[in-house]
């Protein structure tokens, strides 16, 4: 997509780009995406993922829904497995990079001051401050907000979202811009089911669905163990994929990513240094 | 709050266009906006009129125009405007359907005073 021939004007924005200006002025057609600064860095970033075969996930949730808790369970499963790396992004404290070092993964936390979200410049300023040889699966773990992380492109390949059962069962109808870009919806602390009888699984997955989203729902209490089992398997699924694509010099995007976005994914064409 | 953000991506967009047509003054930007963005035009407004102060784009009037859901289903074919939140065939509600607009965020137009104009810069 260029800015120049008029192959970025689409049914939906044809209205927009033809219209006469005002006397004494010159009307301009722009037709360029708000984010486009944005999505070259993003671009950028997964370039450098797909170099080295990494696989790069952004974490979404609310705060408190259990982020962290569960990058713990997964490191500590993986072990001897996968490579893990992790970004954190907060607005303040380093406290989420430092439980992640604690269970002996790099991790560095961008601290976003009052931004409710990270943006691609923050990620690859953070990739400066991270070595990715030997590393397999990179989580970026996004500020908690059910909002504005949905609207940026980080590079990475897959958007995973939480949501705890402690928050509600209809977050999918409320919240439909981040629940849409999910490739994987994960309902955690479901230790905490039996004590909740207002919350229905089965609602939040028919809400789900109702966003044409084919996403798997996948239960599980990070602090009990029970249902990592279907995550871990997700993952491990995802990991092979991106070997393959890596092989093949290959990328892909999250399965929602905008227009743009998927476009971008596909004009960053085979990776420089794809092994042989 | 993302959106003060996204006025900064804006003005420096609308700065970059202005530039290149050697104009003087910017007086409208539209944008074109989805539900499906994120981005809530209100907000945005609001945060453009903080942005702008000192800009090119200092005296220019900002066009929202929110644009409809529009869904493509893949079993019935039918085009329907659909909710943000329910994203299924108008016709036959199925959820096979791949979005037609809706998740856009664009800046579509420009309007400025030019001063001395240069090759290539005649979108009129």
């Amino acid at each position: 997509m260029c800015d120049t021939c008029g192959c970025n004007i689409t049914p939906g924005n044809r209205e927009f780009a033809y219209r006469l200006a005002a006397d004494g002025t010159r009307a301009v057609t722009v037709l360029q995406r708000l984010l486009a600064e944005n999505d070259k860095t993003a671009a950028h970033n997964r370039a450098h993922f797909d170099r080295r075969g990494v696989l790069a996930v952004n974490l979404m949730s609310s705060p408190g829904a259990g982020k962290t808790r569960l990058l713990e369970a997964t490191i500590d499963a993986l072990r001897g497995e996968a490579a893990i790396a992790v970004v954190e992004g907060d607005l303040e404290t380093d406290n989420d990079a430092a439980r992640i070092r604690a269970k002996g993964a790099p991790a560095v936390q961008i601290t976003t001051g009052s931004a409710c979200h990270l943006d691609a410049a923050m990620v690859h300023d953070a990739l400066h401050q991270i070595g990715l040889d030997g590393i397999d699966l990179l989580f970026i773990e996004n500020v908690g907000n059910l909002v504005c992380p949905a609207s940026f492109d980080l590079g990475q390949h897959r958007n995973v979202v939480l949501l705890s059962v402690t928050e509600g069962d209809d977050k999918p109808a409320k919240y439909p811009v981040m629940f849409r870009v999910a490739d994987s919806v994960l309902l955690t602390k479901t230790d905490l089911l039996p004590l909740l009888d207002d919350f229905d699984p089965a609602r939040t997955e028919a809400y789900l669905r109702d966003l044409a989203s084919a996403a798997p729902l996948l239960p599980l209490s990070a602090k009990q163990g029970g249902g990592l089992d279907g995550w871990l398997a997700w993952l491990r699924r995802e990991l092979a994929a991106q070997r393959a694509r890596w092989r093949h010099g290959e990328t892909t995007h999250p399965a929602a990513a905008s227009g743009d976005t998927r476009q971008r994914a596909l004009d960053a064409g085979r990776p420089a240094s794809s092994p042989s | 709050m993302h959106e003060l953000s996204l006025c900064q991506a804006l003005l420096d967009q609308v700065d970059s266009v202005a530039r290149q047509h050697g104009a003087v003054a910017v007086h409208r930007i539209s944008l074109s906006i989805g539900p499906l963005s994120g981005v809530e035009p209100d907000l945005l407004a609001h945060a453009y009129a903080l942005a702008k102060a000192g800009t090119v784009a200092e005296n220019a009037e900002l066009e929202l125009a929110r644009s409809p859901v529009t869904v493509q289903c893949a079993d019935c074919g039918a085009e329907t405007d659909v909710a943000p939140n329910r994203l299924r065939c108008g016709v036959c509600g199925a959820n096979r359907v791949a979005l037609v607009r809706g998740d856009e965020l664009l800046l579509t137009r420009v309007e400025m005073t030019a001063g001395t104009s240069r090759e290539g810069a005649n979108h009129v």
